[in-house]
């Protein structure tokens, strides 16, 4: 599987977390709202014209700005 | 007498069962040696009065910012724990159940937003997360009134249980162990509320959707703020008001020092509220009938958007143009809610998490947003113009919202976070929730902001007679006059409007300035200093040395911008050829290299 950034996965496709290249304090901000390693979510908008992205996570939808996802590092799902 | 604390992660309808389960005497206060807001209240119950306490809300209590810190500080004060969970996310708020059962303080779980679970195809089994737990767990629809008296007789619940659950790794097991457990998610189509959630937040269908959303509020704060004006508080302060004020007048002999400080100079033999400038006719007639209306209004409807669960959409939509002025998409709330008052908003700046964010929202806010007070005086100025003196008013802001917020971008230290924000379902707004919030935020407005009009008026009556304005109008009168395009008599205006921007209003009506002076004068009221309340709060909020600077821009702006607008602007448009040099300079600070540190640890 090849390692991807966040900001890389389209709109409505799978991925799974793989690792945060950030702070512990990001890292807990993140697993506070479900993005935790191992974890699946749903890249549910992901716009050409920037922006944050949000994802779902269970049945929590969360904005993540594109310089903090941008240091998430996931695997797409099929 | 006993204290019940409400715990949970946000957006969990923690607010909602707070205010039905507490009468009308809830306050909003300050974590002591903080600047972190909580609520509480009281209720009665059986013979006794139970506190209850509002705690921020929290994902952790590994706290990863201030009002987390609190939450945590908080807890030691409980007797009893009410831990409100969302039962359409429960995983994920499992995880600060779990950390408050190891606590030891008696503690109740309860399972809100319940009735939307079965239409989310989300089935929880009661009985087998009370198995795991051991603690009373009690469903609830908050909104609806659903689960609150269950809730109510476990008050004197009082065992204690002896979890532990490890470290931060063994503890999240845990959770995914009790899901698997008790819950079962059937997945169901896409309802017709998760497509409009979506068309909220792609930016072209969602930007639309803004505008219509902010227009309509427009439409709504007005009619109903000049409803309240038109309806109750002129015909109050006609009628009931009136007669007393002209008693007293008569009773104080009609002129004089004291009756000009307290009642004001008579205009043409009568009281007149709007201009004669008495401690108790204008003093108390301009914050209570001309602005509080409109923030009443404003506020209601911001407080509607807020409980639908619209607002985060609006710090999505615009994360983008925030980043250019080195903040991010949620620092828009404190700046909308400038636009009601700019008290209520420099406190939720608070909220922001660095120094340099707190800095640049402040400095923007106090300079480019004009509140409803000073919306108010400029369409009083402008009104008689046409519309189109306020459209030139409110481009000339965008513009200057976009060059200091682009230069301190560049030129200050420090570092910005990154967006990181829960998109809560949309939800029917619960009315007492709505109210009671609507209540307490006019009620920091008439504890803040009027004592400070009161005092605006005090020292100005005094001034004026000690010939303080006289003096320095001559002094800078000169040169701004030429500066700026306007008569000397607007400069006296314009140094009043340092305590009182309405008073100056009544300075500059007579005066019969031209459309362009009387557009300069608007704009220079707006940005060049916010009203005492705001100036005092952000001292307290910034430090002495910050407010100086943030001054500074402010006083740099004035001078910068009023001069500008008497150089670009023509008889009734501005030239075009002369925006120009505008846009060239634009360039040139995008140019400037950035200051600012990332910092990996916290974005």
């Amino acid at each position: 599987m090849t390692k991807l950034k966040l900001t890389e996965i389209n709109a409505n496709k799978k991925c799974k977390v793989i690792a945060f290249k950030g702070g512990s304090n990001m890292q807990t901000k993140l697993e506070n709202l479900g993005i935790r390693l191992n974890n699946e979510i749903t890249v549910a908008n992901n716009s050409f014209v920037g922006g944050p992205i949000t994802v779902i996570s269970g049945s929590t939808k969360v904005a993540i700005g594109r310089k903090m996802a941008a240091r998430i590092i996931v695997e797409e799902l099929k | 007498m006993k204290k019940v604390l409400l715990l949970g992660n946000p957006n969990v309808g923690k607010s909602v069962v707070f205010s039905k389960l507490t009468g009308t005497s809830v306050v909003s206060s300050n974590y002591a040696g903080t600047t972190v807001e909580f609520t509480k209240g009281h209720m009665k119950w059986g013979d006794e009065i139970v506190e209850i306490i509002d705690v921020p809300g929290t994902y952790t209590l590994n706290p990863t910012n201030k009002a987390e810190e609190v939450a945590v500080e908080m807890l030691d004060e409980g007797d009893l724990i009410i831990n409100v969970v969302d039962s359409t996310n429960l995983e994920r708020n499992l995880n600060l159940t779990l950390q408050l059962l190891e606590k030891n303080i008696p503690m109740i779980i309860s399972l809100n937003f319940w009735d939307e679970t079965e239409h989310k195809g989300i089935e929880i089994n009661v009985d087998k997360l009370k198995k795991h737990f051991n603690v009373p767990i009690i469903p609830t629809s908050a909104t609806k009134g659903i689960g609150l008296k269950e809730i109510i007789n476990t008050f004197d619940y009082d065992k204690v249980v002896n979890h532990n659950y490890g470290d931060n790794e063994s503890r999240w097991a845990e959770v995914g162990r009790i899901i698997n457990d008790v819950q079962n998610i059937n997945y169901k189509e896409h309802s017709f509320s998760d497509f409009m959630e979506d068309l909220t937040l792609s930016p072209l269908t969602g930007i639309p959707i803004a505008i219509v959303v902010l227009f309509l509020s427009f439409i709504v704060i007005r009619f109903v703020g000049e409803g309240f004006i038109g309806y109750i508080a002129e015909p109050f302060f006609e009628i009931v008001y009136r007669p007393i004020i002209v008693q007293l007048s008569n009773i104080l002999g009609g002129e004089g020092f004291i009756h000009n400080l307290i009642v004001g100079e008579l205009i043409e033999g009568s009281i007149d509220f709007g201009q004669s400038f008495g401690l108790l006719t204008t003093g108390i007639f301009i914050p209570l009938a001309a602005v509080l209306p409109y923030i009443i209004s404003f506020y209601f409807v911001l407080g509607l958007l807020e409980d639908i669960g619209y607002l985060p959409r609006i710090s999505v939509l615009v994360d983008n143009i925030m980043h250019k002025v080195g903040l991010h998409g949620f620092s828009i709330i404190p700046l909308i809610l400038a636009f009601g008052c700019n008290v209520p908003a420099a406190l939720a700046i608070r909220n922001l998490e660095s120094k340099r964010e707190k800095f640049i929202a402040s400095t923007l806010m106090a300079t480019t947003i004009p509140c409803m007070s000073q919306m108010a005086m400029v369409i009083g100025l402008l009104g008689s113009f046409g519309g189109k003196y306020l459209l030139y008013l409110f481009a000339v802001l965008v513009v200057l919202w976009i060059f200091i917020g682009t230069l301190m971008n560049k030129l200050v230290p420090g570092f910005s976070t990154d967006l990181l924000l829960e998109l809560p379902s949309f939800r029917m707004p619960s009315i007492t929730t709505v109210l009671k919030k609507l209540w307490m935020r006019i009620l920091g407005f008439l504890k803040e902001a009027l004592p400070m009009v009161l005092l605006g008026v005090f020292i100005i009556n005094i001034f004026y007679t000690l010939g303080i304005f006289e003096a320095l109008t001559k002094a800078t009168g000169p040169v701004l006059k030429n500066l700026f395009g306007v008569p000397e008599a607007a400069i006296e205006a314009l140094i009043m409007g340092f305590l009182r921007k309405d008073l100056a209003m009544g300075v500059l009506i007579p005066l019969g300035l031209t459309a362009k002076q009387m557009l300069t004068m608007s704009i220079l009221l707006v940005i060049y200093f916010p009203c005492i309340a705001t100036f005092v709060i952000l001292l307290r909020e910034l430090g002495p040395k910050d407010m100086l600077k943030a001054t500074l821009i402010m006083l740099t702006s004035t001078l910068v911008v009023g001069a500008y607008v008497n150089f670009a602007f023509q008889i009734d448009s501005f030239n075009l050829l002369r925006i120009l040099p505008v846009v060239g300079v634009y360039l040139l600070v995008i140019l400037i290299p950035k200051r600012e540190k990332e910092e990996i640890e916290n974005i």
